[in-house]
């Protein structure tokens, strides 16, 4: 081909309809751009037009907290007494698993030891296998001794147990609104949008006011950890109540069910399954809380991470942060056999409770063996010290061997991508005029959804502009943005291999499990070693966390491709490489897209934590409101994250619905 | 739940076969006196030596976390009790401020200083023998210059939240450098030592009583004197116009409580006011715990064990 054969081919190109539009759009904008660019309060929101939202927010605390009366009682009396409601279940678990019980009687204190930890052990190992049968127990048994072989045993108790009472209201507190979403459309509009600030909101912003409430300690710890846990379990609930196939629905009012009994008696038995995935993600999500509920006062083994990291202990903390993981995983894998569980549907049940619940009844014994059998035996109460391992020194050693050999070539590597990417696209954020990026994200708004769209991404993005965020906001979204750029750079190739390798699937799988459980704090200080305090260990953090949905949707939007097409392209003779490009990930777009949108929320969620290596950006400005118990400014703040994420969602969303229409899937 | 947590195991073996102890002495309420505990090892072990104290005296005592601006709040409400450490250097305001809402009240000095200055590692002297005098600085800034913050140094200071003013010092005395605030301290601590290990040239806030300036050999770098007119008068000092042209002030750690306490646990409170110890016996036992890796509740008994005289004093 010729060169002016080519140059008139692009002419042609250029002049299709479709492309004129979009160069034309295009002009428009860099028309409006430099018009915008002239008008000073286009590029910088004018400081005196700033609404003093986070005053109102302090304000309006301050009053519910002093003197909001309720007739009988005080608001904060109120939430005071839900407090202390709430103890009482947390301090008798922990007294149980972890701290025993002194009881006072007269004059005399009388001390009654916790659980054994071989009695909790053995029971959980029962458990796990009437759950799941020998593999998972031989599981569940090594994740908890795991707990006792690393004098981890006395943390982890004190974590098991704030859990085990935060899940179950966590769970059936997402349950009842689950409920009310599904009863009435017009509560489900309502709801949605609480549930997505519930769990884009940073945890920083709303402790203060939990700190107010609530009081200090391990209860505030656990409210806030409800408040972040709870909303997947309602979302599941809703969709899981109805997808309840109509048939067993119309049963139901044929045998005459009233509204209590068709969905207590109906419903929720029939949608259990679906609802145990909620109550799995209110588990993980708990557990997810550990670090910054230990901050303010839940103790256990998210204190032992942060204190152990504080002093530069890094084997210590990697150890307690495995712990974590391991608590995780063991939970995680036991209520999922607890659902997977085939029920024999209309088994005689025989009659004796003993009989019937054989498990449940071995594991009380081995607790109540082993726990009586501590008061003779000393090795039965805690852990004896002796063969307690610590993998300290080897991690020490690993972080300062890496820092002393090879800083040089890592700082190479930092530098080259901070020179040439990171700081440039700072820049590039930070200049433009907030009119033009309200303008743009409304524009792409309207074109993936109409009018309503364009209003609700517009109005998100200027409210930053308007509480006078948005310097900060940008820097969060560059900080992000960059993060999840190079997460779904490394992400997606690795699900491509993991979805066309079984074996590698697998690896894989127990690599992302890991990574999401396991503290970022763990990782961030050895990070900080190796690249100094700022934006690339930051985002060597980000990346870490949110690496794992880019993975998963990528791995299963590929497997989830229909059967009858793959066929039709063996069938055509494409080779290796055409079936992944030109069929397998051009279907599984849409799912890859909900894959980068988890992965952008997730990125948002870490902000927090990288405020604790010195970003300056949202996450900082939270975390300073909550040192100085500013409740409006970290609210504030708090709500710009919860935007930014809701603006990206709410474009993704549209744009891969469209997508899937267009491909035939939906 | 009296018990601290760490201690339980030990509590629970000694009591093994329901053992049956005697409650401790009448105190004016059994009501737990709570302590905050914040994020740095000397404070851990202040509060904890104080609560053990407490404890002996017969009260009953808890420990909870909290931030350590945020807890005042907490102070004032009653919620919590007693703070050991409020630094002059970065807790003054604060400290002042809840002070003047009448729910706080000053327990007194606890005997310790703080110095929270600029420091750098022994080894960069050959590298800028101009130090450790402010002036060498900028004759060395490149010394101290990262990629990202080139031509200009890099000062690493606290977080945030630990104020100190390091922006305006930087730039009240002409200091070409950048000051890149770390997150927290443990990713201060982190940097630190990561350059330690290398020999590599950092320039940091580090501060006392702390394990850092026992294990790294440094020193401060000499600003101007501090004085209070230096913070709160543009005019003093060598920059004509600004504030902050000066080092940052040394000075004493205080204990503070809720005001209700004192008619509550009055005999607490007044050994609270008692309570000192010097730099040099917290550098100690900081070195114990963060250096040499023992527990904080072993090396506290231990103290508590050995130093009774001392402790005893405190409860009269």
């Amino acid at each position: 081909m010729t060169a002016s054969s080519t140059i008139s081919n692009l002419r042609l190109r250029l002049l299709r309809p479709a492309t004129l539009n979009r160069l034309m759009a295009v002009g428009a904008i860099v028309a409006v751009m430099v018009v915008a660019s002239r008008v000073p309060w286009l590029v910088a929101y004018p400081e005196n037009w700033e609404i003093p939202l986070r005053y109102w927010v302090s304000d309006f605390m301050k009053w519910l907290i002093n003197d909001f009366d309720l007739g009988l009682f005080t608001f904060r009396q109120f939430t005071r007494s839900i407090a202390w409601l709430l103890n009482w279940p947390l301090v008798s678990a922990q007294g149980l698993l972890a701290t025993g019980f002194e009881l006072e009687i007269g004059d005399s204190a009388i001390d009654l030891p916790r659980l054994s930890w071989l009695g909790v052990i053995a029971a959980v190992t029962v458990l796990a296998h009437a759950a799941g049968g020998w593999r998972l127990s031989v599981l569940v048994a090594t994740c908890f001794g795991y707990l006792a072989v690393f004098g981890q045993w006395s943390s982890g108790m004190i974590t098991l147990s704030s859990i085990l009472i935060a899940v179950p209201l966590g769970a059936v507190g997402g349950l009842l609104f689950g409920i009310l979403g599904y009863r009435s459309a017009r509560m489900e509009r309502g709801l949605l949008p609480v549930l997505d600030l519930m769990q884009t909101v940073p945890v920083f912003a709303y402790l203060v006011p939990v700190l107010f409430l609530f009081g200090f300690g391990p209860v505030a710890a656990m409210i806030a950890t409800i408040i972040y846990a709870t909303p997947p379990m309602a979302r599941v609930t809703m969709l899981a109540l109805k997808l309840v196939s109509t048939e067993v629905v119309e049963f139901g009012r044929m045998v005459g069910c009233s509204r209590w009994q068709m969905m207590w008696k109906i419903l929720i038995p029939s949608a259990k399954p679906t609802l145990m995935v909620g109550v799995n993600q209110v588990i993980m999500l708990s557990l997810n809380m550990v670090i910054i509920a230990s901050m303010i006062g839940a103790g256990g083994l998210g204190f032992d991470v942060l204190s152990a990291l504080k002093r530069l202990r890094i084997g210590d903390g990697i150890e307690a942060g495995l712990a974590i993981t391991l608590l995780a995983i063991a939970l995680d894998r036991v209520s999922q056999g607890f659902t997977h569980r085939a029920q024999p549907a209309h088994k005689e049940q025989p009659k004796r409770f003993v009989a019937r619940n054989p498990h449940l009844v071995m594991a009380l014994a081995a607790i109540v063996l082993a726990t009586l059998g501590a008061l003779f035996i000393r090795g039965l109460e805690a852990f004896p010290e002796s063969p307690r391992i610590s993998t300290n020194e080897f991690w020490s050693g690993l972080v300062t061997w890496i820092n002393v050999n090879f800083f040089d070539q890592l700082d190479a590597f930092k530098n080259f991508l901070l020179l040439n990417f990171l700081i440039p696209v700072k820049r590039f954020m930070l200049s433009l005029p907030w009119s033009v990026v309200v303008g743009l994200v409304a524009l792409t708004g309207y074109r993936l959804g109409g009018w309503r769209l364009a209003l609700a991404v517009g109005c998100y993005v200027a409210f930053m502009a308007v509480t006078g965020n948005w310097e900060k906001s940008m820097s969060s979204v560059y900080l992000c943005g960059v993060s999840v750029i190079i997460a779904c750079l490394i992400g997606i190739p690795i699900g491509v291999v993991a979805a066309r390798r079984e074996r590698a699937h697998r690896v894989v799988q127990v690599c992302i499990d890991t990574l999401q459980t396991l503290p970022s704090f763990v990782y961030l200080i050895p990070v900080v070693i190796l690249f100094r305090v700022g934006d690339f260990s930051a985002m060597i953090a980000v990346v870490a966390y949110a690496l794992t949905p880019a993975i998963r949707y990528t791995d299963h939007g590929i497997r989830q491709v229909p059967a009858p097409l793959i066929e039709a392209a063996t069938a055509a003779g494409c080779s290796q490489r055409q079936m992944l490009w030109k069929v397998q990930l051009p279907i599984a777009v849409p799912e890859i897209m909900l894959g980068i949108n988890q992965t952008i929320m997730m990125a948002l969620s870490m902000l927090v934590i990288t405020a604790l290596v010195g970003t300056r950006e949202l996450g900082q400005e939270v975390y300073i409101a909550l040192t100085k118990a500013d409740t409006g400014r970290g609210i504030v703040a708090g709500l710009c994250v919860a935007f930014i994420a809701m603006t990206s969602d709410r474009l993704i969303s549209a744009w891969s619905a469209r997508r899937k229409r267009q491909l035939g899937l939906a | 739940m009296k018990i601290p947590l760490k201690n339980a195991a030990v509590t629970a073996a000694l009591a093994a076969g329901l053992a049956i102890g005697s409650a401790a002495h009448a105190v004016e309420s059994e009501d737990p006196i709570k302590l905050t505990i914040h994020d740095w090892t000397g404070q851990y072990i202040t509060t904890h030596i104080m609560g053990e104290v407490l404890e002996r005296m017969g009260y009953n005592v808890k420990y909870v976390q909290a931030d350590y601006i945020a807890q005042f709040a907490g102070l004032e409400s009653g919620d919590l009790h007693v703070a050991m450490e409020i630094w002059e250097t970065t807790g003054k305001q604060a400290m002042e401020a809840s002070l003047a809402t009448g729910k706080t009240i000053d327990l007194g000095e606890n005997g310790m200083r703080a110095i929270e200055e600029w420091w750098y590692p022994l080894y960069l002297k050959d590298d800028c023998p101009g130090l450790p005098d402010w002036k060498a600085l900028n004759e060395c800034k490149e010394l101290f210059a990262t990629a990202e913050t080139a031509p200009k140094g890099r000062y690493l200071g606290g977080p945030v939240t630990w104020g100190g003013f390091d922006d305006e010092r930087a730039e009240a005395l002409g200091l070409d450098y950048e000051v890149v605030h770390a997150g927290t301290d443990a990713a201060l601590f982190a940097e630190i030592q990561s350059a330690y290990e290398r020999e590599a040239p950092v320039l940091a806030w580090v501060y006392t009583p702390h394990w850092a300036p026992i294990k790294y050999k440094g020193e401060w770098v000499n600003f101007p004197r501090y004085a209070d007119e230096c913070y709160d008068d543009p005019s003093w000092g060598m920059n004509a116009d600004k504030a902050y042209d000066c080092g940052k002030p040394r000075g004493w750690i205080k204990a503070v409580g809720w005001a209700g306490g004192d008619e509550k646990w009055p005999k607490a409170y007044d050994a609270v006011r008692a309570f000192t110890l010097e730099n040099q016996t917290m550098g100690g036992l900081i070195g114990r715990v963060d250096l040499e890796g023992e527990e904080v509740d072993a090396v506290v008994a231990d103290w508590i064990e050995n130093n009774e005289d001392v402790w005893k004093a405190w409860t009269q």
